[in-house]
């Protein structure tokens, strides 16, 4: 065997461990990888109260409420995975792209009252970009109402149809 | 009869490529012809896309004019992945082809890399701060891109960690090929695990979920930046060939005395 394939070879079977070595660490280590967890996942495992929890899904449209106390806003609102909804409360100011029908990721945890106490709320940003001018007449044509869901596909957009 | 008489042309090519170019000399004129080429194309589309993205193309709809931070950040991330891909594929040819460039490659690539990894952490904190409400989260897709950060800059400190360059060199390739598991990792942590960062808006399987009026500036700024990457690189290497050579020099003429160098 020339020493030029030798090397080769044992650089390849050096790979070839790691490989395999970082998919076991990886799919072992899967549960703690993900950033947050979602309501139907929260509500089946029960989680001990007050241990901090990351919690993300969807802001449901209508669900959203202002209150005030002592001029710092409280706001509830309840997130949805699309087959379980958390209420959830937070005291402080919002990011910019909180929206009914937005994605967030809450932090906090549950209480007894199985509402969920947000000690921080971060918006999640979606895939999809669409001019400003393109939202806004999708919007008046009743096409598209972005508390139920994300904006649709650019290739879609000619000839989308009014929702009954 | 000799093996010349059965090459084809595409051997030819790849025999240009990895036999002529590695010759030192011949890789310094080749590129010393491109680099006033590639310089104007860069500088061009730089700054057709820049203009292009940072004035005339539309905000979009919930991001408002923060979208823009995209047109810098997303050839940063594209270019810090692609640039250690060619880190890895140079350790790989010193390691088995003990290829004559490859060192000197890896070695200018590393800070050049570092740097646009750094832009694009950077840009996309800037960006999440106002958008998210953080400038950092340890999700996966910004965990494994520091992680690619932390993966240059162990190349760098490796490659001048021994007296002796060659030992150092050899270390860092073998860095430079370990951390190559990190990138299938960057690629898809946004669609194997729930992170902040949004999944990918580029795909080949399904329509992307971009409108041109934002994908063309973005695709200028991504080409600008990328011959950019590639005529800084040719630049440092060529003057890594300089330094190498001047140092073989004053190593081979003992006869200068030291006021002399």
């Amino acid at each position: 065997m020339k020493r030029k394939t030798q090397r080769l070879c044992i650089i390849l079977s050096c790979m070839m461990g790691f490989a395999i070595a970082i998919v076991l660490v990886l799919s072992a280590f899967s549960d703690n990888l993900v950033y947050f967890k979602v309501p139907s996942q929260l509500i089946n495992q029960s989680q001990p109260i007050g241990s901090v929890i990351r919690l993300g899904g969807m802001v449901v449209a209508n669900s959203l409420h202002h209150l005030n106390d002592n001029q710092t806003p409280i706001t509830t609102f309840d997130v949805t995975d699309g087959q379980a909804a958390i209420h959830v409360s937070y005291k402080g100011i919002l990011p910019d792209l909180f929206r009914e029908g937005q994605s967030v990721v809450a932090i906090g945890s549950l209480n007894q009252q199985k509402i969920f106490i947000a000690t921080e709320v971060l918006a999640k940003h979606d895939e999809t970009y669409m001019p400003k001018e393109i939202a806004d007449s999708l919007r008046k044509n009743g096409k598209w109402d972005p508390r139920f869901g994300s904006p649709p596909d650019p290739s879609r957009w000619n000839h989308m149809i009014k929702p009954q | 009869m000799t093996d010349s008489m059965f090459l084809s042309k595409p051997k030819k090519i790849r025999f240009f490529i990895i036999n002529q170019l590695a010759n030192p000399k011949n890789f310094f004129q080749f590129t010393a012809k491109l680099q006033p080429w590639i310089n104007f194309f860069a500088l061009l589309w730089i700054v057709i896309g820049l203009i292009w993205g940072l004035f005339i193309s539309p905000a979009d709809w919930q991001q408002g004019d923060s979208v823009r931070i995209m047109y810098i950040h997303v050839p940063m991330a594209l270019l810090a992945s692609t640039g250690y891909i060619l880190l890895a594929f140079c350790g790989f040819s010193s390691l088995i082809w003990k290829h004559p460039l490859a060192d000197l490659a890896a070695k200018e690539i590393g800070p050049v890399g570092a740097t646009v990894t750094a832009l694009c952490l950077i840009t996309g904190s800037i960006w999440g701060k106002p958008m998210w409400g953080t400038w950092w989260v340890w999700d996966a897709r910004l965990t494994s891109v520091l992680i690619l950060f932390f993966l240059y800059m162990g190349h760098i400190a490796l490659c001048h960690a021994f007296d002796e360059p060659q030992k150092g060199y050899k270390a860092a390739a073998m860095l430079a090929l370990i951390g190559v598991f990190d990138l299938p990792i960057i690629k898809f942590s946004v669609q194997w695990w729930n992170t902040l960062h949004q999944p990918n808006t580029f795909s080949l399987t399904h329509a992307s979920s971009i409108t041109l009026s934002i994908a063309a500036p973005l695709i200028c700024c991504f080409i600008g930046f990328s011959l950019g990457f590639i005529g800084l690189i040719c630049i440092k290497i060529r003057t890594a060939i300089l330094e190498q050579q001047i140092h073989r020099f004053l190593i081979n003429a003992p006869t200068l005395s030291k006021e002399q160098i």
